[in-house]
């Protein structure tokens, strides 16, 4: 051990100089990290438009599948978790703490809210047996679709699927960062765990403003099968 | 500095012992030691697959293993030696030993990420081979659709687990080195002062952040359809198999990259070393490695040439092949260059990377003819892409790795190699590369095809030639093995700074301290500086801070 770490602060990591290194440090890295969950949705996102401009009808016909009104519901809801956390993130830089764990918990009301009714369109979907594979039935008018329209709902179970499970970590990450808060261990000098939790709620309310419109809004003003 | 290894220092090999103190570590030093003995494993095991595969290849006829065991040992070599040994080789060894040293840091910027990558390696490692060992797969490391998701009766989805979960582990190293490169320099350590390995470091962590996670889930799309007999890919369910091998080589054409950049990187610190120059055209090697990580992203298609897709994209992705080996190219005159007029002294490092040179321009050049429409067309999957891929690979990113042990073994145990054995060794792996590897250029351009173990009778000539290569080449492996291994009890303690070198990592002592310097150096000269030959230290680098000074 150097004679550094006994000046250093708690907070600070022992190969850390000064605490705004570890703070821009660790912001970094996790604008980092996002760039790979960017690439990683890429994939979706690219066989969803390949797949979108050669099945088209069938797209149109899927997204008329999806409950709009519930869509459109959870879109409000995670931009208002989003607000949320901004709104946490402030609260720890003002050293408000009781506004910290409030906002927080706030935080995940909303984001829970988000995967119950996710949950209630999961369940319309199996019951009127739009989920890809053995229980996938085709009831509308083109029958030559039916392969198409499955694979439209596939890409939205992966797609969907693939963001909920970002919501679950998400919401596992800022209950941990809300035990901590309440804890007193975040202050206007130490931080950073909040805001890189902030970082990652975001994103992934991003993603879900992408997935909204592709999934629930394609095509709406054309009529079915037009 | 002192030059002298005093007997009861304390440095990150002493400070403390037990299998806890290693399992729990958080020095990247520590976690570069665990990785190396993890990848040598792998290598032995793709090494394995590799020798039984020669041996098979001896005679025309099947007459040692079934054409479906022989599948699985092709598959198993790729999918062990790509995704276990070359893509973290040199990053997660000589990489998290010498990046936080090069820059005069105390460690990596998230020491807890390093060490759990390592784990998260580990489990994939264990994984695969699990797969591998009991029942294996046969789909080549390539998992191509249709047949890996409707047909292949083996075991593709703990492998394909496997594979997504080494990409975590890529991925945090890669999050670690840019983090650490951009915000930990000791003070004095401007970008143009970083040493050329830690710019190839650079450039790689750029290629593993964007390309991995589409690998990621093009994977996990695979795994979906397996499973549930959902159509992403399979025509029969609506799918098309041309986007799989789009997402494939989205990754895994950078991939390419991923394991010859590193080997770039040590490239450009031996070179300089043994030649006892300034690498030539500094900026130029630096921007060139930038360069490979840019075009490597938009080539990925040369893969598919004859798999269906436009003729205006293969002619695009074939003029962008072409182009992507100008940076290549600028590199490897910059090289030579650096060694016109250089006091060269052929000490093992040297050797590995003089042999470098010559196997990476081959391979690189047979690269051209496949960015070629024509002859490509002729040349797919026959030997000629095995031999091709080979020469960069194995001739260029083994050569570099291994010279990179052999180069930083003294700092990294305190110990010095061998001289004798070790260039032994590399003349031996030099010999018996090019004996296993020029045949199967001259039996795929004659027509011979890659995976198939039985041929006609008239490439037999080659291809023992080929198996007498390759066994001359297992020899040469095996040997540091044994003489690294010895020389950490018998060979003789390596001073702080054992070639005259230059670079941070050698003004600190051999082994370094936990820490990696007593004091935060603060840098003022550029990375290449070098006075007389390798017995003759060059000028320090760096000054030190005042004890209990402010740091920064």
């Amino acid at each position: 051990m150097s004679e550094q770490t006994l000046h250093h602060p708690a907070n600070l990591g022992h190969h850390f100089d000064t605490l705004d290194q570890q703070h821009s440090a660790n912001v970094l890295g996790m604008w980092v990290f996002l760039a790979t969950e960017v690439l990683l949705f890429g994939g979706l996102f690219l066989a969803y438009f390949v797949y979108r401009t050669v099945y088209h009808d069938a797209f149109v016909e899927g997204s008329h599948h999806h409950n709009i009104v519930l869509g459109a519901t959870n879109t409000a809801i995670l931009i208002v978790s989003s607000l949320m956390m901004a709104l946490a993130v402030r609260s720890a830089q003002t050293n408000n703490r009781r506004a910290l764990v409030l906002f927080l918990a706030l935080t995940m009301v909303f984001g829970l809210s988000f995967l119950g009714i996710k949950a209630v369109e999961y369940k319309e979907a199996f019951d009127t047996h739009q989920v890809p594979g053995a229980l996938f039935q085709y009831e509308g008018e083109r029958p030559e679709l039916a392969r198409q329209v499955e694979m439209f709902s596939l890409l939205y179970f992966a797609m969907t699927g693939t963001h909920a499970i970002h919501m679950l970590i998400g919401l596992s990450i800022v209950g941990f960062i809300l035990y901590r808060s309440w804890r007193g261990k975040y202050n206007a000098a130490y931080y950073t765990p909040v805001e890189l939790g902030g970082l990652y709620w975001h994103f992934i309310d991003i993603i879900w403003v992408f997935l909204f419109p592709l999934l629930y809004l394609y095509g709406r003003h054309v009529a079915v099968g037009g | 500095m002192a030059t002298i290894t005093l007997p009861r220092r304390e440095h990150y090999l002493n400070i403390s012992y037990g299998v806890r103190s290693w399992l729990l570590t958080t020095d990247h030093k520590r976690i570069a030691i665990l990785y190396l003995i993890t990848v040598t494993i792998a290598f032995a095991l793709g090494g394995l697959a590799a020798t039984l595969i020669r041996l098979e290849l001896l005679t025309p006829e099947a007459n040692l293993v079934s054409s479906d065991d022989y599948n699985k040992l092709f598959t198993a070599h790729g999918v062990v030696m790509i995704f276990f040994f070359l893509i973290p080789a040199i990053p997660a060894v000589l990489g998290n030993f010498l990046v936080p040293i090069m820059i005069g840091a105390r460690d990596l910027a998230f020491p807890r990420l390093n060490l759990m990558s390592w784990y998260v390696f580990v489990i994939a490692v264990g994984l695969g081979i699990y797969a591998l060992l009991t029942g294996g797969v046969d789909t080549g490391w390539t998992f191509y659709t249709p047949y890996s998701t409707s047909w292949a009766n083996t075991r593709v989805v703990p492998v394909l687990i496997a594979g997504f979960i080494a990409g975590f582990s890529s991925i945090m190293t890669a999050v670690n080195f840019i983090v650490t490169i951009h915000k930990m320099r000791a003070p004095g350590m401007t970008w143009f002062r970083l040493p050329l390995f830690i710019w190839s470091m650079y450039a790689t962590s750029l290629v593993i952040i964007l390309a991995t996670p589409v690998l990621g889930i093009a994977l996990m799309m695979l795994l979906v359809e397996r499973v549930l007999r959902v159509g992403f890919f399979d025509p029969a369910l609506g799918g098309d198999p041309l986007l799989f091998q789009h997402l494939f080589w989205f990754y895994s054409h950078p991939a390419v990259y991923i394991m010859i950049l590193p080997g770039m990187a040590v490239q450009s610190e031996l070179i300089a070393n043994f030649s006892r120059k300034s690498i030539f055209g500094y900026k130029f090697v630096a921007f060139a490695s930038v360069g490979i990580a840019v075009f490597g992203f938009l080539v990925w298609g040369h893969h598919m040439f004859v798999s269906g897709q436009s003729v205006h994209a293969g002619l695009m992705f074939s003029i962008l092949s072409f182009l992507v080996a100008i940076p290549s190219a600028v590199k490897v005159f910059n090289w030579t260059a650096t060694l016109y007029k250089g006091s060269i002294s052929l000490q093992t490092p040297m050797l590995y990377a003089i042999g470098f040179i010559g196997l990476f321009t081959i391979g690189g050049l047979t690269g051209l003819f496949l960015a070629s429409l024509a002859t490509d067309v002729h040349l797919t999957d026959t030997y000629f892409i095995v031999a091709h891929f080979h020469y960069v690979m194995v001739g260029a990113t083994v050569m570099a790795y291994l010279g990179g042990i052999h180069y930083w073994w003294p700092k990294m145990t305190g110990r010095m190699y061998p001289e004798g054995p070790a260039r032994a060794s590399a003349l031996l792996i030099f010999i018996g590369f090019a004996l296993t590897f020029v045949p199967q250029f001259i039996l795929g351009y004659l027509g011979m095809p890659r995976r198939y173990h039985v041929y006609v009778p008239e490439f037999q000539v080659l291809n023992v030639m080929s198996t007498a290569g390759a066994s001359v080449l297992a020899l040469g492996y095996a040997l540091p093995v044994f003489y690294l291994l010895a020389s950490l009890w018998t060979g003789k303690s390596a001073p702080a700074n054992p070639w005259g070198a230059s670079g941070l990592e050698w003004e600190t002592s051999s082994p370094p301290p936990t820490f990696n310097f007593e004091r935060t150096p603060v840098v003022v000269a550029g990375p290449y500086y070098f006075r007389g030959p390798i017995t003759e230290q060059p000028p320090a680098k760096t000054t030190v801070q005042e004890p209990g000074g402010e740091v920064h």
